[in-house]
């Protein structure tokens, strides 16, 4: 396979050219993926731990509900968001198709489900744990949530990074409702797929080798952010009673 | 010690992100096909056109089945596709205002070296499907409805023979581009029909070649059409309309003329 060596060439002369049209696509596909996990977040981590903390009927529907649209086909849910913002669709007015909003749209769908879901795994455990301590200090469920969150955070990280991971991976949503534009719309995904189907098979191997190295960026700034608390606390045992307040003051 | 701050990031690729939306309002969506992007041809003339309008030509690059849905539900202002027939219904069904000649080229049978089918040469293009069907050798169809499509079904039918019904024996639909369509005949040693277009500028050939060309009923003709703003009153009719007169004039076929590829012109315009 000579396109290998090629690839590794093409994604390595890319990276240090800092091509122009190379950046461009690389701070759309981070702008967009990262903007729709910080969405995603501020809405399914306190969902997800609602989910867990709350006994309501039909919470266990939600819950296999929630679990199921973890697996949500990004083709599906890319035309779904393709008829509801089309011109002839509903939401035709605000003239939102093939525009990085769009994109957003779709990803914020295909992440909150990752997101809310794994919140919730992490909550309802540390939920069993403390709910007594927590009750016998007077908290309603209400006041223990916010609690419960700030206490799992280091878990949370992991979940943060598997809904980026699907975010920044994702092509067949952004294609539909990007329309792979050049300087507007085309991220690092849909620009592989774009010379896949030119036949440039080096270069869009070499678009993936940067995609990799991106995500891995990503991934280390992350674990560098998480470190220095891990290292406070060598098993990462949850930290209950440590108040936030605290934690900003140290 | 100083800690990153998540938020402060985030906040500045929001903004990062609103910047480029602010930018390029002087813009029209042109819901195109494949083959005109995939050859190259709108990274060509494109810019020569933003140049002298100041117009930003945001292209959607699928098949023309695809693009003709787009373009009627009053997601482009401007069309641009290369199936005749379906593009004179679309004007007529009033969801677009007229058709243009802008250009032209071919479409190719291409196949393996070794030519199983014994095609290689022939000038007949319909003698050589039939040749394909009789020796079962494996032939590789878009079947997405595109128009390099629906010109190969109607090819099918000139020559009576039915491959739906041999589909996922010799004849395999991949349902996905021209690209994609020629990097699975590359791999399969199949058969293809391609618009000279993408073929020329495709560098994933393998021992693909050129088998049949020159036959009259391969002519592959594109043309221009306004979305009918009367349907969809945000259409950019303006910007739209100097576009296609762009196109259509002396500097637009000039820039289509010069677009070769080793020596090759891709497309042909349709004035001189």
């Amino acid at each position: 396979m000579i396109e290998f060596s090629e690839a590794f060439g093409v994604a390595f002369s890319l990276l240090i050219s800092l091509d122009h049209e190379l950046a461009e696509i690389v701070m759309l596909s981070l702008s967009v993926s990262l903007v729709a996990v910080f969405i995603a977040i501020i809405v399914g981590m306190p969902l997800g731990a609602a989910l867990a903390i709350f006994t309501f009927p039909g919470r266990k529907f939600i819950i296999v509900g929630l679990n199921s649209l973890m697996g949500l086909p990004p083709v599906v849910v890319g035309l779904v968001v393709y008829i509801l913002l089309s011109r002839s669709g509903p939401l035709g007015v605000l003239g939102l198709l093939f525009t990085p909003t769009a994109m957003i749209i779709a990803q914020v769908i295909l992440v909150l489900p990752i997101i809310a879901a794994l919140t919730r795994q992490i909550v309802v455990e540390l939920w069993s744990e403390y709910e007594e301590q927590l009750r016998s200090l007077g908290a309603t469920p209400w006041q223990a949530l916010p609690t419960l969150l700030w206490d799992g955070r280091y878990s949370l990280v992991t979940a943060m990074l598997a809904g980026f991971g699907r975010a920044i991976a994702e092509v067949g949503a952004v294609m539909i409702v990007g329309g792979n534009i050049d300087h507007v719309t085309r991220v690092m995904t849909t620009a592989i797929a774009l010379e896949v189907s030119k036949g440039d098979l080096a270069l869009a191997l070499g678009l993936g080798g940067v995609l990799i190295f991106l995500s891995v960026g990503v991934n280390a700034l992350a674990y560098l952010i998480n470190k220095p608390a891990s290292l406070n606390n060598p098993i990462n045992k949850p930290t209950l009673f440590r108040s936030p307040i605290k934690e900003n003051v140290r | 010690m100083k800690r990153f701050s998540p938020v402060g990031l985030l906040l500045s690729f929001s903004l990062l992100l609103l910047a480029s939306l602010a930018q390029g309002q002087n813009y029209i969506t042109l819901a195109s096909t494949t083959s005109t992007q995939n050859s190259g041809l709108f990274a060509h003339i494109l810019p020569q056109f933003t140049r002298v309008s100041g117009i930003e030509v945001r292209v959607v690059a699928v098949g023309t089945g695809q693009a003709l849905r787009l373009a009627r539900n009053g997601d482009a202002d401007v069309l641009l596709v290369h199936h005749r027939p379906s593009e004179e219904r679309f004007v007529a069904d009033q969801h677009g205002v007229s058709r243009q000649d802008v250009m032209y080229n071919d479409f190719l049978i291409v196949g393996p070296a070794q030519d199983s089918a014994g095609i290689q040469g022939l000038r007949d293009a319909v003698a050589a499907l039939k040749k394909v069907a009789k020796s079962s050798a494996a032939f590789v169809s878009r079947g997405d409805d595109s128009g390099t499509h629906k010109k190969e079904l109607g090819l099918w039918q000139s020559a009576a023979v039915e491959p739906g019904a041999d589909a996922g024996a010799w004849y395999r639909e991949t349902g996905s581009g021209m690209g994609a369509t020629l990097n699975t005949a590359s791999a399969m040693n199949a058969y293809a029909l391609v618009d000279r277009g993408t073929w020329l500028s495709f560098k994933n050939k393998g021992s693909l070649q050129v088998m049949v060309e020159g036959d009259s009923r391969l002519f592959n003709p594109y043309g221009v059409i306004l979305v009918n703003p009367q349907k969809h009153p945000h259409i950019k009719e303006t910007e739209g309309n100097r576009f296609i007169q762009w196109l259509v004039s002396p500097p637009g076929q000039q820039a289509i003329a010069a677009f070769q590829i080793n020596g090759e012109a891709l497309f042909h315009p349709n004035k001189r």
